[in-house]
């Protein structure tokens, strides 16, 4: 079997969050840039523990983006990836992105395919969903676990208010989340075979956009809190009753 | 051209998410002078003629469509709907099904996809619809350029409002292939508020010491129809599930109201709750990084204050 999982490169959950050129692009000055923590702690992990229980599956690593991201790639080979694929487009428009990685996935005959459930940056939550349609496969958001038997997984996901488990023939893209698996920190074994672990780079497929990113904002500052005495706790469900109409 | 709203149902009721969603739908098409279209697929006791008062004009009801769990079918079923009334607007809630069948009926329809809007569009200059990013510590601007656009509306960002209007329902029958999907058991917590749909979350951290002191914390939930949530900490700890944990890494929730007992507010807890419309930070250290995030604040012993808010809010009827 051979897996696909998709790594997207975002700041430090810690990162200041501030903007240049007009507001257009993110200030990355002195950020520390990692794996997207859902596509590392979930789907890349559990990809490897799959990996691990049986020797012939064959894991493989894509990143959409420039240069600057193989670092973050390196990590993830570090961690347990076979090979890294990196198509060269800065693109940001969701679907330009997806187009990447379907048609690498069409060429490499995946019949797995994991994300992570969202980028915290972007928030989007569409990749898996993208891709999935691009290639007419089945598609199952926010999976908390996951078993492969033959060609048939078993995957536990979340509904609202509660959990539903579904099974579906592969190929299968699945967005993954907490529960799936634990964050790993790669050893020194690992980083050392990752320095010599394939990581092929291949120019951007032609794809037209259909969004762009136009204009950031910061959100209004907070008014700053309304400190209230503890002792008259009262005031505070006054106030949230009549003032904010919260309650 | 008209503007589809995709309608999610639950129980025999539509669910408050689909109708913020039809509201701002009703909003575009007004704004363009089009007609509006829910679409519900499959069965329901709900009277969808009432979607009128939203400012549906028709409901497309596809009654047998059963394969509400598989995003395929759902998308092709939507695109189908979307083509046969020339939609150049496709609106989900951002709701786990939104998020899972928007970016497929996108690509069907060759549409530009934008997720977690919470603003209608700008049409001054191009195509313009605002979203958060950075997990709500930013906005940013997105322009479409497609003639379709396939929309999710961030849930609680737009307000529900009542016309008068009776919608006319008619009954479809797609050629949809069959769903190689199956539902083989589904786990619901009964009882209580979902978190991701709760208007009002009253909120625990490692600050209350231990579950056995959550008492207070669900007691004030019952009171005001809230859900309980609860920081990473105390997930981890075990004294409470990992569905009630928000923050970076669990739920991201933006209530109207997001009361917060015990956290200190570390940044990947505010990313979660960020978003959310008033928050309350009850904390005995003054040097809280929540108090920062927070709209109102006590600064004392939640084992004092917390009685007499229940005692307050129970007195308020």
């Amino acid at each position: 079997m051979k897996i696909l999982v998709c790594i997207s490169r975002t700041p430090d959950t810690t990162a200041k969050i501030a903007f240049t050129d007009n507001n257009t692009k993110f200030a990355s000055d002195g950020v520390q840039w990692i794996i997207n923590p859902y596509d590392e702690w979930y789907a890349l992990v559990r990809a490897i523990e799959l990996k691990e229980k049986d020797a012939s599956v064959v894991l493989h690593v894509i990143h959409v983006g420039g240069a600057e991201s193989e670092a973050i790639i390196r990590k993830a080979l570090a961690l347990g990836g076979d090979e890294a694929i990196r198509v060269n487009s800065e693109d940001q428009d969701p679907q330009v992105v997806a187009h990447q990685i379907a048609q690498v996935a069409k060429e490499g005959g995946y019949s797995l395919i994991l994300t992570g459930k969202e980028t915290i940056d972007h928030n989007g939550s569409s990749m898996g969903a993208l891709v999935a349609e691009m290639l007419d496969m089945n598609y199952v958001a926010l999976a908390t676990r996951l078993e492969i038997e033959g060609t048939l997984a078993t995957v536990h996901r979340e509904i609202e208010g509660g959990e539903e488990i579904v099974s579906t023939p592969l190929p299968l893209v699945l967005s993954c989340q907490k529960g799936m698996a634990e964050a790993r920190i790669p050893n020194m074994r690992g980083i050392m075979a990752a320095r010599t672990r394939p990581l092929k780079v291949v120019d951007a497929y032609p794809f037209a956009s259909t969004t762009s990113n136009e204009q950031f904002t910061l959100p209004p500052p907070k008014a700053g809190v309304k400190l209230i005495p503890a002792d008259n706790p009262e005031l505070l469900v006054k106030l949230l009753r009549e003032e904010a109409k919260a309650l | 051209m008209p503007v589809l709203v995709f309608i999610e149902h639950q129980d025999g009721s539509i669910k408050k998410q689909s109708v913020e969603a039809l509201c701002y739908g009703s909003a575009i098409a007004q704004r363009a002078g089009t007609t509006l279209t829910a679409l519900v697929l499959g069965t329901t006791s709900a009277d969808l003629s009432a979607l009128g008062t939203y400012g549906v004009n028709q409901v497309m009801q596809v009654n047998a469509f059963t394969a509400l769990s598989d995003t395929k079918a759902m998308a092709n079923a939507v695109a189908q709907a979307a083509g046969s009334i020339t939609a150049d607007t496709i609106v989900f809630s951002n709701t786990i099904t939104g998020k899972a069948v928007a970016p497929r009926v996108a690509v069907r329809l060759g549409a530009g996809l934008v997720t977690g809007a919470i603003s209608l569009p700008d049409t001054t200059n191009g195509y313009r619809i605002q979203k958060n990013v950075f997990s709500g510590k930013a906005l940013t601007e997105i322009l479409v350029k497609s003639p379709i656009r396939v929309i999710t509306l961030q849930p609680n960002a737009f307000e529900i409002v009542h016309q008068e209007g009776i919608a006319t329902v008619t009954q479809h029958a797609f050629d949809i292939p069959a769903s190689t999907i199956t539902v083989k058991e589904v786990q619901k917590s009964s009882g209580t508020i979902p978190l991701a749909e709760a208007e009002r979350v009253i909120s625990g951290g490692r600050g209350l010491k231990g579950p056995e002191h959550w008492g207070m914390i669900e007691e004030l939930a019952q009171l005001t129809g809230a859900a309980t949530a609860c920081s990473r900490a105390v997930a981890d700890a075990h004294w409470r599930p990992h569905h009630e944990h928000v923050g970076q890494t669990g739920l991201a929730i933006a209530p109207n109201l997001y009361f917060a007992v015990g956290i200190s507010g570390a940044i990947q807890h505010l990313a979660g709750v960020n978003r959310s419309k008033t928050i309350v930070v009850i904390n005995k250290d003054p040097e809280a990084p929540f108090f920062k995030a927070a709209d109102y604040g006590i600064v004392g012993d939640a084992f004092e204050v917390m009685p007499k808010i229940i005692q307050a809010v129970k007195e308020l009827g």
